[in-house]
């Protein structure tokens, strides 16, 4: 296998269920050893465009290679390289923590010396080993999940999905879950995770935006801040709320977020002069009102890609 | 080698959550000693002492002596004296007497009657088959010997020979179909619905992403149930010599080598179940539309003879039909398995026939 070659590459990738295109023509390519992040709203396609990556779902139209195997045709023989969390925590909940960690080591054919050594490093970089002989169905959402994480990187895959890790956790235990899996990064894993967090997508190297089945942004999450496309307008006033639902009604205008006393607010690109835009909207409120150009964040990106129904994905 | 390692993997697994599964555990025990016992014990078709009333219009001596020797038949117990047949069809109606025994007042003119009338009348509730059956044995009553003193003994055309179960005993007809409908009923169920509970936990989402095959993941879940079909043979088998007193006139093994057979293919009809439903809940239907026409069409209940032809048909693909056969054959007949290996080889269709379907149907995508 090439290493020069990206992990992941689908061309013209869709997949229809019913009436509903799920993914819709969707061009990815994803390098070695990063942290891809999908961030999506539910429905977005995410868990499907995964499903397909790993063989489980036939796609409709479009090519994938994945680690250098075509699918689905090579499904098989992929599986070997892969890990795969799945979003609902599938280990047997009447086996204990080790039970299934040996079940799996079984299942992936490691021989016993490793698989012994495997489970015991894994046991150890989890903080599992207290729980080592607890029954999976008396963990807690940390626990579960990093019981996950161990049984899915058990056979050291090259490649790793996970479908949003991190649903049912505290955010203490998911701070920890990431720093475990930049440290996979860093051994040589390529890894792609779905969220829809954004503080999870800030950490990813690269992050797609998909929305209702398309992608409509990829990059680093600074790139696409950049490539932003839209004007992103910071307003401080006594009366956000008066502000805020005269804004709504204004043409041009992408979304308004309050945050405490003050209004975000993303404007179109095609508007040249979005102060002024506000000004006039605002016009006798505007007196009251402290409004400035700020720095977009990833959320912002995110609103901006998601709300444009002809928006053009940046690269 | 990698194929043997994950066959062993998933069976002990299988093993280890059935181990800590008490309900299956206790249902695995549990199905056979409440079938054999309810079967065994309560049930019996050799009917005895049905309800009865009278109404006894005639004041004769030989109209008593006939009410006497009614009850003493032991197929009827008197337990209403009432006036008038009519009163006797409302106590009929209202099911509180199967039999009404009617004596008109001109009981003992009729009997001499030249014309052969019929003496007296007998009210049977015909809703119940097996009771009208057991209330004809009266008409057959020789009560009246006592009068017609020089009736001219008949010869009977036949003499009839009970071979296998001379005293006519119920648990004898039944305990050896009811191996089959027990195992029947676990077997299909227990399997059909470990599988769609994997499904449903989430558990075969992950198994098909590792490199396990399908027929490992169903071999390896099905090998421990046929040790559990095997536990509750002899159970059953067990029961029924020791408390049931059934007679093993065959040999041991072949009752057992037909067990294994039977147990087969009621594991892949599970599978091809468990293919078919996506909760535990349809599991269960299917099941049970699976198991219902089994223990109707097998002859385990109804004798196969009196069946039309199409349910004959459809019998002959149910695995429980040949069981039924091949453990009444071994067990009451004393037969060989040489002798019924049309049986056997019917089993060995139906198993080999459902595997492959299950196979076939088997998906490791999510499509």
């Amino acid at each position: 296998m090439n290493d020069t070659e990206p992990a992941i590459r689908t061309r013209q990738l869709t997949r229809h269920f019913g009436e509903v295109t799920a993914v819709d023509d969707l061009n990815l390519e994803v390098p070695r050893q990063i942290i891809q992040g999908f961030l999506g709203p539910n429905g977005s396609g995410k868990s499907t465009t995964i499903r397909m990556l790993c063989g489980l779902l036939h796609p409709d139209a479009g090519d994938v290679v994945v680690l250098g195997q075509h699918l689905p045709e090579r499904a098989e023989a992929l599986k070997q390289h892969i890990g795969y969390m799945t979003q609902r925590f599938s280990l047997y909940e009447d086996l204990t923590c080790l039970e299934n960690l040996r079940f799996m080591a079984d299942i992936y054919s490691l021989p016993r010396p490793k698989a012994r050594r495997r489970i015991d490093e894994l046991l150890t970089r989890h903080d599992l080993h207290e729980l080592a002989h607890r029954y999976a169905a008396t963990l807690s959402g940390g626990q579960k999940q990093r019981l996950s994480l161990a049984a899915a990187t058990l056979h050291e895959p090259e490649l790793l999905f996970l479908d949003e890790p991190t649903s049912a956790v505290d955010p203490q235990s998911r701070r920890d879950f990431w720093e475990t899996l930049f440290e996979l990064c860093e051994q040589g894993t390529t890894l792609l995770v779905s969220t829809h967090y954004m503080d999870e997508a800030e950490r990813c190297h690269r992050l797609a935006i998909l929305d209702r089945g398309r992608l409509v942004a990829n990059g680093s999450p600074r790139q696409l801040e950049r490539g932003i496309t839209a004007h992103v307008i910071r307003i401080e006033c006594e009366v956000p709320h008066a502000v805020r639902s005269r804004l709504q009604q204004q043409a041009g205008i992408l979304s308004v977020t309050q945050l405490g006393l003050g209004l975000r607010v993303l404007i179109e690109q095609r508007i040249d002069n979005p102060l002024a835009h506000i000004e006039n909207g605002l016009s006798d409120l505007a007196g009251s009102c402290q409004i400035e150009h700020t720095h977009p964040n990833l959320e912002d990106v995110f609103v901006a890609t998601t709300r444009l129904k002809d928006g053009n994905p940046s690269p | 080698m990698n194929s043997l390692i994950r066959l062993l993997a998933i069976m002990h697994k299988e093993v280890r959550q059935l181990r800590r599964d008490r309900l299956t555990l206790g249902m695995i025990v549990g199905i056979p000693l409440l079938q054999i016992t309810l079967f065994g014990f309560a049930i019996n078709t050799d009917v005895r002492y049905l309800t009865a009333g009278v109404a006894n219009q005639s004041a004769s001596q030989l109209a008593r002596w006939l009410v006497a020797d009614a009850e003493a038949s032991q197929v009827i117990r008197i337990v209403r004296q009432v006036d008038t047949p009519e009163q006797l069809e409302n106590l009929i109606r209202r099911g509180d007497i199967a039999v009404g025994l009617f004596i008109p007042e001109d009981f003992t003119r009729r009997l001499q009657d030249p014309e052969h009338r019929p003496a007296a009348q007998l009210l049977i509730d015909g809703s119940d088959p097996l009771i009208l059956a057991a209330a004809r044995q009266l008409s057959a009553m020789e009560t009246l010997h006592r009068i017609e003193a020089p009736r001219k003994l008949q010869t009977p055309t036949f003499a009839i020979r009970p071979y296998f179960n001379p005293e006519r005993r119920s648990a004898l007809y039944i305990v050896p179909g009811l191996m089959g409908v027990i195992l029947t009923m676990t077997m299909v169920l227990f399997t059909a619905v470990s599988i769609v509970r994997e499904r449903e936990r989430g558990n075969l989402e992950l198994l098909i992403n590792t490199p396990v095959r399908k027929a490992e993941l169903m071999v390896g879940k099905i090998t421990p149930y046929i040790l559990i079909g095997l536990v509750q043979i002899s159970l059953i088998l067990g029961l029924g010599v020791f408390v049931f007193h059934i007679p093993v006139n065959g040999r041991l093994e072949d009752v057992y080598l037909a067990a294994l057979c039977f147990i087969g293919a009621n594991l892949t009809m599970g599978l091809v179940i468990s293919t078919l439903a996506k909760n535990q809940f349809q599991a269960m239907q299917t099941t049970f539309f699976f198991f219902l026409p089994s223990i109707l069409l097998s002859g385990f209940m109804f004798p196969f003879d009196g069946m039309p032809t199409a349910a004959r048909w459809i019998a002959e693909g149910l695995p429980l039909t040949h069981f039924v056969r091949l453990m009444r054959g071994i067990l009451l007949r004393g037969a060989g398995i040489g002798e019924l290996a049309s049986e056997i080889m019917a089993l060995g269709l139906f198993s080999v026939v459902m595997l492959s379907l299950a196979v076939r149907r088997f998906r490791k995508t999510l499509d």
